[in-house]
């Protein structure tokens, strides 16, 4: 299904946020994450359900001030 | 000094934006004696790593770790990235930002109290980007706040402290409350200064990172901060508008 990651289209297979991490390619990486603007914590990103057109957001440590 | 029951030595702490490369960011860390950096989250492109690499050298240091929520604009964004910011860094401390203006950077400080409170309520430590006013102050105090972070200038302007007397008034009303200047701060003196007014410490960036060189300017910062800090302690002298001799008058030889 489409889903938008970081603000682009993109097409998956998997269901949930976990799977659809792991098919990304983020399996072993050091992220958070949100879908549509509402975090989702590491332990249940093997229970929420994705459903098309959905907003995942992937972030990661960067500089800041 | 004190952070949320957190004993620190070092009264600077630094952002991590901007230096010329990951090597001069950490020897700048490393001449500023700094025990506390600041950090953002950032959107990370599937298999890139690019966050990975810079997070293995910010564990490297061995600091304590303040992330920000530098660039949101809404209580919800802010609210959302604190509580991403807390699972990747295991931390709960959050250098609160929402930003008001575009231009100016300042702080939306009705949105701040909003979203202070909402993160004071889930065991957050909040650490406030927060104006000089008051009344600002005590929002958000009662919102939870036991740390307050007063702009000195506008973010990255290297002006300095543009209202030191409403700092002054800030210091006098909350004696109890770390006190932390954020933002502004261009040289060395600047944080003296700061330091001098009785604030127990300094948030700067752009001012080490952005130096011809960073690594020297952050021993400079270390060596300023630490001067301003001892100053305050020795209580300064009071300030008069009309000149008053140092050497005596009296036993003056008569000699027109």
């Amino acid at each position: 299904m489409q889903i938008i990651l970081n603000g682009e289209q993109r097409e998956i297979a998997a269901s949930v946020l976990a799977d659809a991490l792991i098919e990304l390619g983020y399996d072993t990486a050091t992220i958070a994450t949100a879908v549509n603007g509402t975090f989702v914590a590491a332990r249940l990103r093997a229970s929420t359900s994705l459903r098309a057109g959905d907003a995942i957001e992937v972030v990661a440590p960067r500089h800041g001030g | 000094m004190d952070f949320y029951g957190v004993e620190l030595s070092s009264r600077l702490l630094l952002g991590t934006a901007q230096y010329p490369s990951p090597a001069i960011l950490a020897d700048a860390v490393r001449a500023s004696c700094t025990e506390v950096v600041t950090v953002s989250l950032r959107r990370e492109a599937a298999r890139s790593r690019s966050g990975q690499s810079f997070w293995s050298l910010i564990r490297s240091l061995g600091v304590r770790i303040l992330p920000n929520t530098a660039g949101c604009h809404s209580v919800k964004e802010a609210v959302t990235t604190a509580q991403m910011a807390r699972e990747v860094f295991e931390t709960n401390w959050i250098k609160l930002e929402v930003i008001g203006d575009t231009d100016t950077l300042q702080p939306d400080v009705f949105s701040l109290v909003e979203a202070a409170r909402i993160l004071a309520r889930d065991a957050f430590e909040v650490f406030p980007y927060t104006s000089d006013d008051l009344s600002v102050a005590d929002r958000l105090i009662e919102a939870g706040c036991r740390v307050l972070m007063p702009l000195g200038a506008p973010i990255g302007s290297g002006r300095g402290l543009n209202n030191p007397f409403a700092l002054r008034v800030m210091r006098s009303r909350f004696p109890d409350i770390p006190l932390v200047v954020d933002a502004g701060i261009g040289l060395p003196s600047h944080a003296a200064a700061a330091m001098e007014l009785g604030f127990d410490a300094v948030l700067l960036n752009t001012a080490v990172a952005k130096a011809g060189d960073p690594v020297a300017m952050a021993a400079a910062f270390a060596a300023a901060v630490e001067a301003g800090r001892m100053a305050y302690r020795a209580d300064p002298m009071p300030q008069r508008d009309m000149a008053s001799p140092s050497t005596p008058v009296l036993g003056m030889a008569m000699l027109a």
